[in-house]
């Protein structure tokens, strides 16, 4: 060979038993690499084929007066949903309104204040087990402690069996959201003559509140789609809703009524109320990232 | 209400004779400690942390603790200010008086003997907030609400760290968005905001490029006039350039305190020598 240069195949020894072993394991990392993304498609075929369906079969009754008009009895055409998407909106804000403060602040004091305590123990415990719990089971719980005395399905029943399904959600996520609050923060906090509850309500929480409204946001688009809490507390109406204290339509019955009828305009309506579920969460989610991400400064 | 600890004036009653100053060296005629440790042992559970220190910090003077890493100095500077109570079982044994009151006197808050003794840490760590409302933290937690005063102690905390003219046009901005030197020294400024008497300093540059260290020991200098200034460092060269007095820590002993020049030219211990000239550690 004339040329110096081909005598670095000597130096990085082309044909030694080591750089068999190297030219496997650099195959095999590659193989793994395209395993991976290969899988992430494969991850992305469910999500998008229901969202293609959504929209494909959701679009053509969206306009304006879905939101506007009452729903259509039972094999009439026209009308819309709107008092479902105002229940949907009361409710799941009603809920939010009762399990968000208590979520948080019990994350706080689990977190920030005796984290080993028998206490924090036995609530970390619970809402972890709360998280297991099948969603029908806030229904009956929500059923029993309100609807049972009350004397009469409402939209505050709806709302609590929501609440107690986003309480443990909300509470967990906060905690990881406070943990992951540098030491350094509250050191300097600390340094500055700072009480715990400053510390915590000027430094750590707003630092924290992004990933809490990360939280908070999977928790709302969960109740947001629950019909089974709803079908026995909330359980649906064909009015517009005048007050808390009476059956409410939402828009997850109202999916799950009319999906299930024999005709065809009632169930290309219900496509149109998923597509609108999937848009109002959508939209909530993006408006609540936008808002907390910027408070920061 | 919180309790302040009496800055009593300790030149009026301690005789100033060239004969006490040979009794009481390092300490300095006018120049009255304000930091005394006595005896002062210390636990993380059960492992002892310091052994019987005793030491004098003298006021407005630049002292620095040296020594290998795990040797206790960082455990002594974090207990003036006592931020070692964050940690979950710490004890102590022995006494820490600021200004003649010890700093564990129930009469003392611990939320006012942090804001007398300020502290700087080894990473700088300014919240995620603008360069002034980090400034303007101290007093935000004290009910300060006048705007005046909250703009007056931006101009003169950053204008005491060197930060102003760098930042003066971008106060409301993020403090993130600063250089490495620059957010310490905005946590510098925002330590001073609180007219702290005592200013701690946890290896205040051994993340900064040698740029940056300068500056930050430039400033050391000038705060000194007015405030006393402890400072914990690994770098010996640091130690010898900003540093009036010395205290030399191995394995939770103070071995030696002296002036710094005698520290770093006449030691009296042997371990001293080794140390500062490089031969162990």
């Amino acid at each position: 060979m004339d040329n110096p240069i081909s005598h670095a195949g000597d130096f990085f020894g082309d044909n030694s038993p080591e750089s068999t072993k190297i030219l496997g394991r650099s195959l095999l990392d590659r193989a793994l690499t395209a395993l991976c993304i290969a899988l992430s498609f494969l991850a992305l075929v469910p999500l998008g084929s229901i969202l293609y369906l959504v929209v494909k079969n959701g679009w053509p009754l969206l306009d304006w007066s879905v939101f506007t008009q009452l729903p259509p009895a039972a094999g009439m055409t026209g009308g819309g949903f709107g008092n479902a998407v105002v229940g949907t909106l009361a409710m799941v804000g009603l809920a939010l309104a009762i399990s968000a403060p208590p979520a948080v602040l019990a994350a706080v004091y689990i977190c920030e204040y005796h984290p080993k305590s028998r206490l924090s123990d036995a609530v970390r415990f619970t809402a972890k087990l709360l998280t297991g719990v099948p969603s029908i089971i806030c229904g009956v719980f929500a059923f029993a402690a309100v609807v049972l005395a009350t004397g009469k399905f409402s939209a505050l029943a709806g709302a609590v069996a929501l609440a107690v399904l986003m309480l443990p959600t909300i509470l967990l996520t906060s905690e990881q959201a406070l943990l992951g609050v540098q030491k350094a923060y509250r050191e300097a906090s600390y340094g500055l003559g700072a009480t715990r509850f400053q510390t915590i309500f000027r430094v750590v929480l707003p630092d924290a509140m992004p990933a809490i409204m990360t939280g908070i946001m999977l928790a709302v688009a969960r109740a947001a789609g629950e019909t089974a809490p709803l079908v026995f507390t909330a359980l649906f109406s064909q009015f517009w809703m005048g007050s808390f204290m009476e059956p409410t339509a939402s828009l997850s019955v109202l999916i799950y009524n009319f999906s299930t009828m024999p005709f065809e305009h009632q169930v290309k309506m219900a496509w149109t109320a998923s597509l609108v579920l999937v848009l109002l969460v959508t939209a909530t989610n993006v408006t609540a990232q936008l808002v907390f991400s910027k408070r920061h400064v | 209400m919180i309790a302040t600890i009496p800055m009593t004036d300790k030149a009026q009653t301690a005789p100033a004779s060239a004969e006490m100053d040979e009794v009481f060296e390092p300490q300095l005629p006018g120049r009255p400690d304000i930091i005394t440790v006595r005896d002062f042992n210390f636990f993380y559970s059960k492992k002892q942390a310091l052994n019987g220190i005793t030491l004098d910090i003298p006021e407005r003077q630049v002292t620095a603790f040296i020594g290998p890493s795990g040797c206790g100095k960082t455990t002594l500077l974090r207990n003036f200010n006592r931020m070692n109570e964050l940690i979950d079982g710490v004890s102590h044994t022995g006494d820490i008086k600021l200004a003649g009151r010890s700093i564990w006197d129930p009469s003392v808050e611990v939320i006012a003997l942090r804001r007398l003794v300020g502290m700087v840490f080894q990473k700088s760590n300014p919240f995620a907030k603008s360069i002034y409302e980090n400034v303007v933290y101290s007093l935000r937690i004290a009910g300060v609400r006048q705007r005046a005063e909250l703009d007056e102690t931006v101009e003169r905390s950053l204008r005491g760290a060197a930060l102003w003219d760098e930042v003066k046009d971008r106060l409301h901005e993020s403090a993130l968005g600063l250089s490495g030197g620059q957010m310490q020294r905005l946590c510098i400024a925002r330590a001073i905001a609180n007219r702290p008497k005592v200013l701690l300093m946890d290896e205040p540059c051994s993340a900064l490029d040698p740029i940056a260290t300068m500056r930050i020991e430039e400033l050391i200098n000038e705060l000194k006039k007015d405030f006393t200034i402890v400072i914990v460092t690994h770098n010996m060269q640091q130690a010898t350039r900003c540093s009036d007095f010395c205290g030399f820590f191995y394995l939770g002993n103070l071995v030696e305190f002296d002036r710094t020049q005698k520290i770093f030219t006449s030691p009296r211990e042997k371990r001293t020598e080794d140390y500062v000239t490089g031969r162990f550690g």
